[in-house]
């Protein structure tokens, strides 16, 4: 297998910068093809932003700057010539907080696709939001009332239908960020077992401060620490099972025993 | 409660001492209540002193003179009768070198049934107001006022009368305080600003859209940023000056419609008044606008360019949907400021006397402010009466204005959560 059909996603150096602080430093991660990766650490060490970096949004902060390299497709997503927009189509996201934009919950899917010059007919439409409902597991819950607002649906089913509506775009990869932070536990378990579903066909990349989750539902973990001039640097990245089972590092042990974090 | 024991190694009051404290910030917080209560109260009583200032001044009773008893001329009404029975009326009452020269002036036949009326009373009739009283002063002295008018002016009568009334809001302008109405100046009020909504609330929005969405943050853009905020504090009379000369004198032969083939007016139109309302508008409706799309939440937008929707689809599908109550109620509350505003009207030209209603842009035209405004300034007591009553229509046309505002508002908020 070659590194490009192994890997999705490559950072190669990469740091973040707001204004003239530097809040990410030479972040080199490999994320695999239809695997999870999970970012763990303690607040503010940069999970988010690195994961904000890998499709772009980070670009909608007016101060932000990204050096070095993210690869996808043998392709440099900050090379001069590469589109966000189409980036952001191709690895879609998932936040923190369910945001379902206020409309019905056939629109909130329908939304992505139509922007994006969606060619097809009205029957093709209903199906293509019946397979992301579907994928999400969402469908038995919402078949009745696609028409009802996505506000009107609990936590939980929010932030499904936020995965179902960034499945509608026919994204390779999909970035989560924290994910269940506003979800209860069975809201949460329902979130991890749909992961577990979606890798077979997606890449999935997730940023979570709950250990156990990491432990969990990722396959790969990468450790974030601040270093001492307050840019998030990546500790140790490797097998789920090893990073917890086998900390190489003595600060990741650390974290993960719960001594400081 | 029973004070626990004293403390005095703290710093805090402990016991009867901390009883008392928290009694003297509680009596602090009742006694600014009490003053919070009062600057209400005092909003409260000029509003209703407002009211009943200009309720006392829309009713009363009035005491007519006539030279020739109506009731002598017909056996009904005059207000009921046709044009033609009206003009019959008015052949048989003045001079035929008079009637003569009225139908040279406009033929009988073009004349409204109003102005006929008009002509009736003001040259047959010859009906003259001999005094006016207030709503308070006719329904408390109402003897004493009997008493007077038997003395002073022992032909009139007296009557009860209400200057606001249907027919107010139908007649045109007129010199007789007795038969003038708001019609031209509803008419010309509504034109007005019927415009500067057309014109005002697309360029409000793009300006603020602009600026919130697209305007980088630089040196260039903040300056223009402080004088949009200046600018909404500028006297209104400066607006006026200003539309003086780019509309009025300037642009003239837009304004006047000259360009659009439209002859034989100036530029003191409802086009010149209707873009001097803009610009005094605008920095109002720019800085709601910019308010309400800055309260659209960053997370819908964020899931909005997450899907791979570009910034003009994140704004068209996300930002206006979510701002559009807050703007379009800011742009009514603007225009209910323009429907009152005089000083800058009187500047671009509204002429003060005119019967006509305006048909288009092009016209000549008056305003209620302006209608007001000239019928305060007038030293007969039934001209006050009528000024009232004309406040009171411009009133309810505000409130209609706010509530539609506040109409919009709901419906909308209610379709985005």
């Amino acid at each position: 297998m070659t590194t490009q059909d192994r890997y999705t996603l490559n950072a190669r150096n990469m740091s973040v910068f707001y204004g003239s602080f530097k809040a990410i430093n030479s972040v080199n991660l490999d994320i695999e093809r239809n695997k999870i990766t999970a970012l763990i650490g303690p607040s503010g060490c940069g999970k988010s932003t690195v994961l904000r970096s890998f499709n772009r949004m980070n670009d909608l902060v007016p101060s932000a700057r990204v050096e070095g390299e993210v690869i996808f497709h043998n392709q440099n997503l900050y090379a001069p010539h590469v589109d966000a927009v189409e980036v952001r189509r191709r690895i879609g996201m998932v936040f923190q907080k369910p945001n379902p934009f206020p409309k019905s919950i056939y629109d909130n899917i329908a939304f992505g696709p139509r922007i994006s010059g969606w060619k097809g007919s009205k029957t093709e439409m209903d199906d293509l939001v019946e397979h992301s409902l579907r994928n999400a597991a969402l469908w038995d819950d919402v078949k009745d009332k696609l028409k009802a607002s996505g506000l009107a649906l609990s936590g939980g089913q929010q932030q499904r239908l936020c995965i179902a509506r960034a499945l509608a775009v026919e994204p390779e990869v999909i970035l989560m960020d924290e994910p269940c932070s506003a979800l209860d536990p069975i809201s949460t378990l329902k979130i991890e077992e749909l992961m577990m579903e979606l890798k077979q066909r997606y890449t999935i990349v997730i940023v979570t401060h709950n250990m156990q989750q990491a432990a969990r539902a990722s396959d790969y973990t990468a450790f974030f620490l601040m270093n001492a001039e307050r840019a998030g640097e990546i500790v140790e990245y490797g097998p789920t099972g090893d990073l917890f089972t086998n900390p190489k590092d003595k600060r990741t042990e650390d974290y993960i025993t719960g001594r400081f974090g | 409660m029973d004070a626990p024991e004293e403390k005095p190694t703290s710093g805090l009051p402990h016991g009867a001492a901390m009883q008392r404290n928290i009694v003297r910030r509680r009596r602090k917080g009742t006694v600014l209540r009490s003053i919070f209560l009062g600057s209400t109260l005092i909003g409260l009583v000029a509003l209703a002193v407002l009211l009943f200032t200009i309720i006392n001044d829309s009713f009363g009773l009035v005491a007519l003179d006539y030279k020739v008893d109506p009731a002598t001329l017909s056996d009904r009404p005059l207000e009921e009768l046709s044009r033609d029975e009206l003009v019959v009326i008015l052949q048989d009452n003045i001079s035929s070198n008079a009637f003569r020269t009225l139908e040279r002036t406009t033929p009988m036949a073009q004349r409204s049934e109003g102005d006929v009326l008009g002509l009736v009373l003001e040259r047959v009739v010859k009906q003259s107001v001999a005094g006016t009283w207030s709503l308070t002063d006719s329904l408390l002295n109402r003897s004493a006022i009997e008493a007077q008018v038997a003395a002073e002016s022992p032909a009139a009568t007296l009557k009860f009368r209400s200057w606001l009334s249907g027919g107010f809001l139908t007649t045109p302008m007129s010199s007789n305080a007795l038969i003038a109405g708001v019609r031209t100046a509803l008419f010309g009020s509504l034109w007005m600003i019927g415009i500067t909504i057309l014109f005002a609330f697309p360029i409000g929005t793009g300006a603020a859209i602009y600026l919130e969405e697209y305007a980088r943050d630089n040196r260039f853009n903040r300056i223009i940023q402080t004088n949009i905020n200046n600018l909404a504090g500028v006297p209104s009379i400066i607006y006026g000056m200003l539309g003086l000369a780019v509309f009025v004198r300037l642009l003239e032969p837009v304004t006047s419609g000259r360009v659009f083939g439209v002859e034989g007016s100036n530029g003191r139109t409802i086009l010149s008044a209707s873009l001097t309302m803009m610009l005094l508008i605008l920095p109002i409706i720019i800085i709601n606008a910019q308010e309400a799309i800055r309260a659209v939440p960053l997370s819908l937008r964020q899931a909005s360019y997450g899907l791979g929707a570009t910034k003009w689809q994140t704004i068209r599908h996300h930002v206006l949907p979510g701002a559009m109550p807050g703007i379009l109620t800011g742009t009514i509350l603007a225009v209910s400021r323009a429907i009152g505003e005089t000083a800058p009207l009187i500047v671009v030209g509204a002429s003060t006397f005119i019967v006509s209603d305006p048909d288009g842009p092009f016209s000549k035209f008056t305003a209620l402010p302006i209608q007001i405004y000239n019928w305060t300034s007038r030293a007969q007591g039934e001209f006050g009466n009528i000024a009232a009553a004309a406040i009171m229509v411009l009133l309810v046309m505000l409130l209609t204005l706010n509530s539609i505002a506040v109409l919009i508002r709901n419906r909308l908020s209610r379709r985005a959560s």
